[in-house]
């Protein structure tokens, strides 16, 4: 029966060719554009880690006071060092690190090469295991080497192939900022997005790779400054990098592990005791005003999604409801002009469920061609995003098969909705009525 | 014309009639906010720099060793003679950052040294005496720097600024009764004054995101290069010779030393590029948006025209018994294009309130600004007129009816 349902579907399709096209052409275009944006909206809202987001925390320390806290009472994004390395002596999380943007050059020790300028960060031994950064060759220093402050290094591959060739350069040696480092392990392409270990100095998303991690603690000592952004309510007292260390400006980020309620609230309780010993201490004047959240809520916080892009996912649904309220029309048109055969088919015994297959049908083959066109819009449309959107972000958008399915089936869906209503309509109509004015 | 008539007979095609006048006010409601949207990136994209945009380029030279500040300072003069001597160079300057770059240094501005709250926020350019020279930027009143005030800044030690420079809207936030000149304010967070010894024409910050809106026109010049980890030059070249002057001074710096690192891919660039980058996301808005209305539009006026036709295609036979009635031909394209204004008025009514509701809830969710009503009240024409438009073809077949249609029964 559903094949003699298709059947009629495209001869009836064929018989107005005009209103057809048009049908298919609203459906292509809405999904296409609702589809683009979608892939966008995808990429720069997804989670860089979704099996360990829920265990991520980001502490916030108020080391600034009532007086320099934005309208919104947050405190800083970023730590001071002091209190960033106090966090990191106490050690209370099961694994967390402090980290910071570095920018060295790297001296290649092939002679007449030119000097290189990467990016980086300083961390701590645990960044990598809790993050689960995948390696390609060795793995992450020890927690003893942060405290000996050794001089190694992990690379990433993209800075290996550059200075050794595709070879596992464990154990060789690369000259970082005028001094020698050993690379202890190389990064396996990776290149989380958003960029979400340290989102107040790349903004979420960034198209550098990072070439270099070091040791926080190695990095200081040799005074291998910050790259990234540096936020003061006062001017440091003293000069310097070290005049840094020791002032209330904020540029460090931190993030911490907890694996279950009772961790964090144990460290919420932990942060606030803090908060309240420099309180006592006279450090703060104020309150405790901490906060502790887990990595999508300080994404959503940190408004790391580009308003711009909500904006356009928007504004290309809408686009989409037009299209439909459009194939709402059309279909009825269609449905209704063939009353006389609804009734003649009626009259001969079609139950109502009968008119209903026929006519879905027929919206589904619209749907389904309205697909197909949409997925051609929609290959245009991701391959075409970097000519509207920065590359940073347009780079992130992707067709993949999943996109694929969720077009047609947006497509056939959208389409069967619409639907709805005009089948409705075909099914009510009055078989006596129909056959009595003819 | 009689409208009865035209309102009765809607009330035997209901469903069709609130479809197109749905959708005609759904296409008003975006395309008002979409027009909107791209209205406000033009702007801004249109907002003036203050510098001699075509003869300028930047250069960003990041230092292989970073080591030794003063070697540094050292380099940095030796570069600017090196470029100041080339043919093809007018001038050229060093700076931490410049209009439009994006990132830079901004700093709470004050007018006394003990203040709690800002008075405004700046751009800090950290510049030397050739700064308003090489940018092509104004001076209305008061001096230049000269070159025995022109220093050095370590990016992290404090600040020092005994003379600056600032930009008239600056200068008219700090005193707006247009005193500033020889006034001293706090610029370092410190307690140390700075004198404003000159007032520049128009100057934009760096600052180019939304929250610096009311900032954008606020710039600081200081007398002082900053030894950071890399530094850019400002290079403006005689006109006419841009190609030359950007090919030359990358070489001038090289042979001056080998040990920096200028990026082939962006490390030298025009102000036209700096300009595009700046405002690439506003651009691809715009376009965006004008793209999914020239859409909506499209399919809005599509719709029109296979619904009319649908009717006329379902009336033939009354449009033949009134034809034959003596209803004019022009009586029944009459009769089209009132039905289509009818349900047109009906549809931009929803739609002016559908696209004042919709920006209201967008300023609460996207800090936009406020809708005009100039724009619904232009939309709402331009929908009438395109509805008008559409049902054109279809009407005027109508009209093309022969009485004769009235006597055949199918």
């Amino acid at each position: 029966m559903f094949a003699y349902y298709l059947e009629l579907a495209l001869r009836s399709l064929r018989r107005s060719p005009g209103l057809t096209a048009l049908m298919v052409l609203a459906i292509g275009f809405g999904v296409a554009a609702s589809m683009t944006t979608y892939s966008v909206f995808r990429a720069v809202s997804g989670d860089p880690i979704p099996w360990k987001s829920a265990q991520l925390f980001v502490p916030q320390i108020d080391n600034w006071g009532p007086k320099d806290r934005d309208t919104d009472g947050e405190p800083p994004s970023a730590m001071s060092y002091l209190d960033a390395t106090t966090l990191m002596r106490d050690h209370r999380a099961k694994r967390q690190s402090a980290m910071y943007q570095i920018s060295p050059s790297v001296v290649p020790t092939q002679a007449g090469k030119h000097p290189l300028n990467v990016t980086g960060h300083a961390v701590y031994s645990e960044f990598f295991p809790m993050l689960d950064v995948p390696f390609l060759y060795g793995n992450g220093w020890s927690a003893q080497d942060d405290a000996q402050r050794a001089a190694v290094a992990v690379i990433s591959s993209k800075l290996n192939e550059k200075l050794f060739g595709n070879v596992d350069s464990v154990g060789r040696t690369v000259n970082i900022e005028g001094r020698d480092y050993r690379v202890v392990g190389v990064l396996d392409h990776w290149n989380p997005q958003p960029r979400f270990y340290d989102v107040t100095n790349t903004g979420g998303f960034s198209e550098n790779v990072e070439d270099v991690f070091l040791p926080f603690e190695r990095a200081i000592s040799v005074g291998l400054p910050n790259n990234g952004n540096t936020n003061c309510n006062a001017t440091p007292k003293e000069s310097g990098f070290v005049g840094l260390q020791h002032s209330e400006c904020v540029w460090i980020a931190y993030m911490a592990e907890l694996d279950d309620a009772a961790a964090v609230s144990a460290y919420r309780q932990y942060l606030d005791a803090y908060a309240k010993n420099q309180q006592k201490a006279g450090r703060f004047g104020w309150a405790p005003n901490n906060r502790l959240r887990n990595l999508p809520d300080y994404l959503e916080q940190q408004q790391v999604v580009p308003r711009d892009t909500k904006v356009s996912l928007l504004v290309a649904l809408c686009l989409l409801l037009v299209c439909l309220v459009n194939t709402v029309g059309l279909l009825l048109a269609k449905f209704l002009r063939r009353s006389g055969e609804i009734g003649v088919r009626r009259a001969l015994g079609a139950p109502r469920k009968a008119i209903y297959l026929q006519f879905l049908t027929e919206a589904g083959m619209v749907g389904a061609a309205g697909g197909v066109l949409g997925l051609l819009l929609t290959g245009v449309g991701v391959a075409s995003v970097g000519l509207v959107l920065p590359k940073s972000i347009s780079d992130l958008a992707r067709l993949d098969l999943s996109l694929l399915v969720i077009t047609l089936l947006v497509a056939v869906s959208a389409t069967l909705l619409a639907g709805l209503y005009p089948t409705f309509r075909a099914s009510r109509v009055q078989p006596a009525w129909q056959l009595k004015s003819n | 014309m009689q409208i009865k008539p035209i309102l009765a007979a809607m009330r035997h095609h209901k469903a069709g009639t609130v479809l197109i006048a749905l959708q005609i006010a759904l296409t008003l409601a975006i395309v008002c906010n979409a027009l909107f949207i791209i209205q406000q990136r033009i702007e801004r994209m249109a907002r003036p720099s203050g510098v001699d945009e075509t003869n300028l380029f930047v250069i960003r030279s990041d230092w292989a060793d970073k080591s030794d500040p003063q070697r540094i300072d050292a380099q940095m003069r030796a570069d600017l003679i090196a470029l100041r001597q080339l043919g093809s160079v007018q001038d050229a300057a060093p700076i931490n950052s410049f209009p439009l770059l994006g990132s830079g240094w901004d700093n709470f501005i004050k007018l006394q040294p003990d203040q709690v709250k800002m008075t405004t926020d700046s751009a800090i350019f950290f510049s030397d005496e050739h700064a308003l020279a090489t940018l092509g930027t104004r001076l209305i009143a008061g001096r230049n720097f000269t070159a025995s005030e022109a220093g050095a800044q370590q990016p992290r030690d404090a600040m020092h600024a005994a003379q600056v420079i600032i930009s008239k809207d600056l200068a008219h936030r700090l005193y707006p009764d247009g005193s500033a000149l020889g006034k001293t304010i706090y610029v370092t967070m410190g307690r140390t004054p700075s004198t404003v010894i000159g007032i520049t024409d128009t100057l934009q910050a760096h600052m180019t995101g939304s929250w610096a809106g009311p900032y954008a026109y606020n710039a600081v010049l200081v007398p002082a290069q900053l030894l950071n980890d890399y530094t850019y030059y400002l290079v403006r070249a005689r006109p006419g010779q841009l190609d030359a002057a950007m090919r030359d001074a990358p070489k001038a710096l090289f042979a001056q030393s080998r040990m920096r690192i200028i990026d082939h891919k962006d490390g030298v660039m025009t102000f036209a590029q700096v300009r595009q980058r700046a405002y690439g996301p506003d651009r691809g808005m715009a376009i965006l948006m004008a793209i999914i209305s020239a859409v909506l539009l499209a399919i809005t006026a599509a719709g029109i025209v296979g619904l009319t036709s649908f009717w006329v295609g379902q009336r033939r036979k009354q449009i033949g018994v009134r034809r034959a009635l003596g209803a004019t031909r022009r009586d029944i394209l009459n009769y089209f294009l009132t039905e289509n204004l009818l349900i047109g008025i009906g549809g931009v009514m929803v739609g002016a309130v559908l696209a004042i509701g919709i920006n209201v809830w967008m300023v609460s969710q996207f800090e936009m600004a406020r809708l005009s009503l100039a724009y619904v009240a232009a939309g709402v024409v331009a929908l009438l007129v395109l509805g008008q438009g559409a049902v054109l073809a279809p009407a005027l077949r109508a009209s093309h009816v022969s009485p004769v249609e009235a006597t055949r029964s199918v």
